[in-house]
């Protein structure tokens, strides 16, 4: 009887957690815009949400600029995908970040200094992130580091190195302290680009995104490794005692994940809609992939669909009017909504507890008579 | 050389203050990976309270203010990643990066918003300047120029580690990141112990934040938040093996690095090495990660750490 209850079904309680926070974001967005400026609140706020409709009337615009957000999510949805996929292994790897910017590294090194075909592009980036996540559990297995401190230490290093790789003559415009165009072989394939108003960003990074986002869905549900990997997040001890060896579990874990964040670096500076700039920070991409992974319920598929939504109210941000608002606020946002996605597992302790008391009172009423 | 030393003392302070917060927050059993925005939070009240100040002011004041506004939005902030971890057994590592996310972003709009109104809406910058309140943070004994944001520095380090060592709260606390449902059974109260943990890490981290952007520069942006110094905190803290002693030698040692990757050019003979300045920045990374592999067999993090306490547990 329980099961059949849709509010007991745990998909459904995730999605409807993520559906609320994102509500409650948006509340408190408006609550902010009314806090800055009263008169043109309602108005911001519109702007943000009617977003790119805003050119509904000209269709070649519209699918331009839908074009774009769809490019621009690419990434974040990846990194979501590696950060959940080492989840469900019990690892937290915030170590993504890290394993993004050498994906960065080995992407525009090949694309812009070896000018490499694409597919030599990707393959490269997938690579060295990988190696990056595989020292991570190298770490992490054999000598006992948390994965969540070597990845913060990893980070900073991937980073360095990026600046001194990626600032060198080779990759850099030194007068305008960016990274040179990708060359020509080096560019992503289009895809669909007649389609969205002739935007020179369609690649097939989106169809990529999807596949592997459904593989990864694949995996980890219908695999023995995917249950190895599960069962080694549980319990490690006790996937030992099952057979399972969770050393290699750990480090494979973590290997795939950087490969995933990898990937979703090429499949962003591939495009050209970037150039890398020296920076004293490590990209925020593998942090809001955290919350993007997190809104998406840690399900591959929802991460798809939180990464559109992330990017999308992001993006909503310019076309506020600047005069009352500054783009930022869609940000802040975003932020609260994140923020409140850390209340979900509470929500769904209190749905299920009802639920139990409920189901209670039902079956012990059906006892009396 | 003078610079150097300048630099790495500024730096240890900033690194001694946020890594003794994130210190005292995860022995009270809650992993603050927040630090940064608290950072963020506690620089931007307290470079608002710097400009609005006027300028006749005197000193004591204006030091007095700025420490007080930026330690009071640290401690408020740190309160977001209390009330969900505490109350509501949200995921630590989550909430501390949504408040990182959030303080950034909120730092942007509200200093945006401050300097649209202040300048009657010809300025949109995240920018703030602040070059003749941060005059008095300088003071003179002899010839040695001191800041006082060092000398605050210092004393929190020695008060922290006195308290940390010496007084029963601190035990208190320890004990709830270690065995909370065993602090528990001798009557401590988890929940307060841990609220104590990280209110201490607000407060040091928001006086952290306010150093790092203003003991060396006279401006700052704040769309870029404090720019990495509260994960470098982090390292620090870990590195510290979470104790207040060690976490001061950890602090002057990625502040020795980091200042070298800045004034290493005016040094003669360094500057003749075939070394690039980001080589420098690296350093300490890779020697905490080396260290920390020959050395987590047995590490000494705190056992409860990141673990939402359930009461019933046992």
């Amino acid at each position: 009887m329980n099961n059949k209850n849709l509010f007991g079904k745990p998909g459904f309680q995730t999605l409807l957690a993520s559906v609320l926070c994102a509500i409650f974001g948006i509340i408190l967005g408006l609550i902010i815009l009314l806090l800055m400026n009263p008169q043109h609140a309602f108005e911001g706020m519109y702007a943000i949400l009617r977003n790119f409709f805003k050119y509904s009337n000209n269709s070649t615009n519209l699918m331009y600029y839908m074009g774009s957000t769809l490019v621009k999510s690419v990434p974040v949805i990846l990194c979501a995908e590696a950060i959940l996929f080492a989840y469900k292994t019990g690892l937290f790897n915030i170590g993504a970040a890290g394993q993004y910017t050498v994906g960065i590294i080995a992407s525009l090194y090949t694309g812009i200094a070896l000018k490499w075909n694409w597919f030599l592009c990707i393959l490269a980036a997938v690579l060295a992130a990988a190696l990056w996540g595989f020292i991570c559990g190298f770490f992490k297995a054999y000598f006992n580091v948390n994965e969540v401190i070597a990845g913060i230490m990893l980070n900073w290093i991937a980073l360095y190195i990026c600046n001194i790789i990626l600032g060198s003559p080779v990759c850099m415009n030194q007068t305008k302290s960016e990274t040179y165009n990708v060359s020509a072989p080096s560019m992503l394939p289009g895809f669909l680009r007649g389609l969205f108003g002739n935007n020179n960003y369609m690649t097939i990074a989106i169809p990529i995104t999807i596949v592997v986002a459904i593989a990864i869905s694949f995996v980890i549900n219908k695999t023995t490794f995917g249950y190895e990997l599960k069962a080694t997040g549980h319990s490690k001890d006790a996937a030992k005692y099952a057979g399972m060896n969770a050393k290699r579990n750990i480090i494979l874990s973590l290997v795939i994940s950087g490969a995933i964040a990898g990937l979703a670096a090429s499949l962003y500076y591939l495009t050209g809609i970037e150039h890398y700039k020296i920076s004293s920070s490590v990209p925020q991409m593998g942090f809001s992939g955290i919350a993007v992974a997190f809104l998406g319920g840690l399900n591959p598929i929802g991460a798809i669909f939180a990464g559109l939504f992330v990017e999308y109210i992001t993006l909503g941000g310019q076309y506020l009017n600047t005069n009352y608002y500054n783009p930022q606020v869609a940000d802040l946002m975003i932020a609260i909504i994140i923020y409140l996605c850390g209340f979900v597992l509470f929500f769904k302790n209190i749905l299920n507890r009802r639920i139990i008391a409920k189901s209670r009172i039902s079956r012990e009423g059906g006892v009396m008579k | 050389m003078i610079l150097l030393l300048q630099y790495t003392l500024i730096f240890s302070a900033v690194l001694i203050l946020v890594a003794l917060g994130g210190m005292f927050s995860e022995r009270s059993g809650i992993i603050n990976l927040g630090l940064e925005g608290i950072m963020v939070f506690g620089a931007m009240s307290g470079a608002i309270v710097m400009v609005l100040l006027p300028a006749g002011t005197s000193k004591f004041t204006i030091v007095f203010l700025t420490f007080l506004a930026s330690a009071a939005a640290g401690m408020i902030s740190s309160l977001l990643i209390a009330v969900a971890c505490i109350n509501f057994n949200a995921d630590q590592t989550l909430i501390g990066t949504a408040v990182n996310m959030l303080a950034t972003a909120a730092a942007t709009v509200i200093i945006k918003a401050f300097n649209t109104s202040r300048s009657n809406g010809t300025d949109f910058s995240a920018k703030l300047d602040y070059v003749m309140p941060q005059k008095a943070f300088i003071f003179n004994i002899g010839s040695l120029q001191l800041s006082w944001f060092v000398v605050v520095a210092l004393v929190l380090l020695v008060i922290a580690t006195v308290f940390f060592y010496k007084t029963k709260l601190a035990l208190r606390m320890r004990a709830c990141g270690e065995y909370p449902q065993a602090a528990n059974s001798v009557g401590i109260n988890v929940y307060a112990m841990r609220y104590c943990g990280v209110l201490m890490s607000g407060f040091l981290a928001g006086i952290g934040g306010i150093i790092y952007i203003a003991a060396a520069n006279s401006t700052w942006h704040f769309d870029y938040g404090v720019a990495g110094a509260g994960f470098l905190a982090l390292a620090v803290m870990i590195f510290g093996q979470w104790k207040p002693e060690r976490i001061a030698g950890a602090a002057i040692l990625f502040a020795v690095f980091r200042s070298l990757s800045n004034v290493y050019m005016g040094i003669d003979f360094l500057h003749t090495l075939p070394i690039s300045g980001t080589v420098y920045n690296i350093m300490p990374y890779v020697i905490s990660l080396l260290v920390l592999a020959f050395t987590s067999g047995n590490s000494r993090a705190p056992k409860a750490e990141g673990i939402p306490y359930d009461k019933g547990q046992r």
